[in-house]
This record gives structure tokens, C-alpha cells and sequence, in this order.
């Protein structure tokens, strides 16, 4: 599916990576405009009814950024995400949508892989796994 | 508290199979504690259920709603016209509240999306362990607060049995001795001489080996209500 331009939404903290704000307005990086960007206070701030929803709705792919788990800026934020994006997985596993669809990174702002780097690979990932079936036709 | 737990998401696919409009109720109370059937794990099983459904090429609409709880007929009273509208009620509720609804409703149908476990308490967030058989006469008051019949595999009455082992039964390593709980605990409170009294076998008409069991309250009697 090399042509399938997926519709990939992010949930990040801003405090993993001090870009993310940037990121988001995407002026300098050569995103795809499908990749939506959603700052949140905290990675733990993303519940599990969020994260199927934007499946529902019909999201290609979903990835979740947070803190290192002994480097939370609000604790045990990140590891509560962890676990809750390895609960969904086995979901997403069940309901035939495939558990790879949803990655979950730990990133810390000073060193590691770059948001940018960890977006482009979902990006591909997700164009692996192809169109979800999930798609709700947009209003042309 | 009932402890339940939501069947798995297959299970529940398979009972729904011929049903069109379901109306997924949840329970604000015993079931929400247990992260079984509040009011997010509806809003949850609703959006796998829809997503599931729409993957295998099914048509099915999902309603969404939560009583307080679902073992009492004014709650459900409140819902009867969704209850109506639906082809099936899946209640994520205990065996209580599944039941309360086939009775109010005799002309719907309800399956139950959980099941029933034991009564218990949250040991810790995300951890409900058993604590009480309903055995319909309560005798905790000789034991330190520690049921024997719930606690012990083996509901002993009188002290442990040989298989307990470092203070733990031995069905599992993970599961502590009763009697080891409740030695220790009497010992705590300076009354180990309650277990110099043997216990008498016990009464079992008093819990469900009894048959089903009613309480009618002794002020609704006096006031010769029906």
C-alpha cells in the first residue's frame, strides 16, 4: 500500500519532548497533513474510551508519546498509559483490527530517538498493515 | 460488594448474534467498582462492539446507558422505554440485576455481559479478593473478623488443617491460611482463649444449601402491608 496516505493520530505529552508544541503546527517537517497532533497534559491523561474513539472514527493508526517511566513529570503518568495501551491492544487484537495498529513510546527530551523518527516509522508501520476497515467516509 | 467480571469480548459477540438494536446497560454500583459495568466499560465494550460488528460486515446499533443500579425496580422503571425500543438488553451487571430486568421487562430479552464472582473487597486498586460466603449466620465475632468459610478452601470451623504450611494454604502459595489470619489475629487482640471453644457443626439452612432465601422485614409485617 505504498500509495495509502494513513490517518495517524498522535496523543503527546509536552514534556517528553520540548518539540511537540512545534510539531504540532508542522511549518518545518514534511508530515503528511494526515498526522494529527494532540498535546496533552500527560500521557496519563489519555483514557482508554479516547484511544477507541479515535479508532471508531476511523484513524489509521494511533501512536501515544510520554515521559520515561521514572522521568514522569507527573509521577506515574506514562505507566499508567503503558498500561492501558497494552489493555487496548489486546482490544484492538480481539475486535480484528490488529494490535499493531497503536505503539506507545517512552522518550526523553535530551536524548533517544526523535519524535519526528518515531512518527515517520508509525507512519510506515501503519501503511504496512494498510486502510483501517473501520473508515468512515468523509463528505467530499 | 459483588465482585464481577466482564466476559470476554467472543462470548459476548456470539450471544449477540440475530440481534439487531442492543442496548448495553451498565450499573453504577458493585459493577462500576469492580471495572466491570460502570458507565466507562459500557461506553468501552460499546465502541469494541461497534467496531467488531462493522469489521465482520454485521449491522448492529449499540445504545449506550447506566442506571444506578440495576437491582432495584425504580432504577429500571426509569429506563422501561429504552429497554422497549431494543431487540436485547446486555446488562453488565451481577446475576441480580440481569434478573431484576427479565422480571420487570418478562416481554424482553436480556443477556448477561458479566459474570458473577464472589462477594469481596477491592484488596487493593485493580485486586477484589473474597471475604464472605452469604452464609446467613454470621459467627466472625469467634474468629478474630476472619471468615472460616470463605477464607478457609476447606471451611473449617475449628482450627487449621495439616496442609497449612509457613501461614499458607495449601492449594496455592499465593493464597494465606485462614486459621493462620485468625490465630494470629485473636493473638493480637489478646483472645486466643476463644479457641479453647469448639465450634458446633454448623446450621447450613441458614445459607443457599437452604434453598432461596427471602427476607421480610418485621416493620413491613406489624404494618400488615402487602
Amino acid at each position: 500500500m505504498k500509495n495509502l496516505k494513513p490517518r495517524l493520530v498522535v496523543f503527546s505529552c509536552p514534556w517528553c519532548c520540548f518539540q511537540m508544541a512545534d510539531l504540532s503546527g508542522a511549518t518545518q517537517l514534511d508530515y503528511s497533513p494526515q498526522v494529527k497532533i494532540n498535546i496533552v497534559p500527560c500521557s496519563g491523561r489519555v483514557e482508554i474510551i479516547d484511544l477507541m474513539k479515535t479508532f471508531e472514527s476511523g484513524a489509521d493508526g494511533v501512536l501515544v508519546l510520554g515521559c520515561l517511566e521514572d522521568k514522569c513529570h507527573h509521577q506515574n503518568g506514562s505507566l499508567t498509559a503503558k498500561r492501558r495501551v497494552s489493555y487496548i491492544k489486546g482490544l484492538l487484537k480481539d475486535i480484528g483490527l490488529g494490535e499493531k495498529r497503536l505503539e506507545m513510546f517512552m522518550l526523553s527530551p535530551s536524548s533517544g530517538p526523535k519524535p519526528e523518527e518515531i512518527i515517520g516509522n508509525m507512519v510506515e508501520q501503519v501503511k504496512g498493515l494498510g486502510s483501517s476497515p473501520i473508515k468512515v467516509k468523509r463528505k467530499t | 460488594m459483588i465482585i464481577t467480571k466482564q466476559k470476554s469480548l467472543e462470548e459476548i459477540r456470539k450471544m449477540l448474534a440475530g440481534y439487531g438494536k442492543i442496548l448495553i446497560l451498565g450499573c453504577g454500583t458493585c459493577a462500576t467498582v469492580c471495572f466491570a459495568g460502570g458507565e466507562r466499560e459500557v461506553a468501552i465494550l460499546a465502541s469494541s462492539l461497534r467496531m467488531a460488528e462493522k469489521i465482520n460486515g454485521k449491522k448492529k446499533t449499540f445504545f449506550e446507558h447506566t442506571v444506578k443500579r440495576q437491582c432495584d425496580w425504580e432504577f429500571l422503571d426509569e429506563i422501561a422505554e429504552k429497554v422497549k425500543a431494543a431487540d436485547v438488553v446486555l446488562s453488565l451487571s451481577c446475576g441480580v440485576g440481569v434478573q431484576a430486568i427479565a422480571e420487570r421487562f418478562p416481554n424482553s430479552r436480556v443477556l448477561p455481559g458479566i459474570d458473577t464472582c464472589f462477594l469481596g473487597l477491592t484488596a487493593e486498586p485493580g485486586i477484589w479478593s473474597e471475604r464472605c460466603d452469604a452464609c446467613g449466620h454470621c459467627l466472625v465475632h469467634e474468629t478474630g473478623g476472619i471468615c472460616p468459610i470463605a477464607r478457609c478452601a476447606k471451611g473449617l470451623f475449628n482450627g487449621p488443617c495439616g496442609g497449612s504450611v509457613a501461614g499458607k494454604c495449601e492449594i496455592s502459595p499465593d493464597v494465606p491460611c485462614a486459621w493462620q489470619l485468625i490465630i494470629d489475629h485473636l493473638a493480637a487482640l489478646g483472645q486466643l482463649d476463644k479457641l479453647e471453644v469448639i465450634q458446633p457443626p454448623k446450621d447450613w439452612r441458614t445459607s443457599h444449601s437452604g434453598g432461596p432465601r427471602k427476607i421480610v422485614s418485621p416493620v413491613r409485617e406489624e404494618s400488615g402491608e402487602k
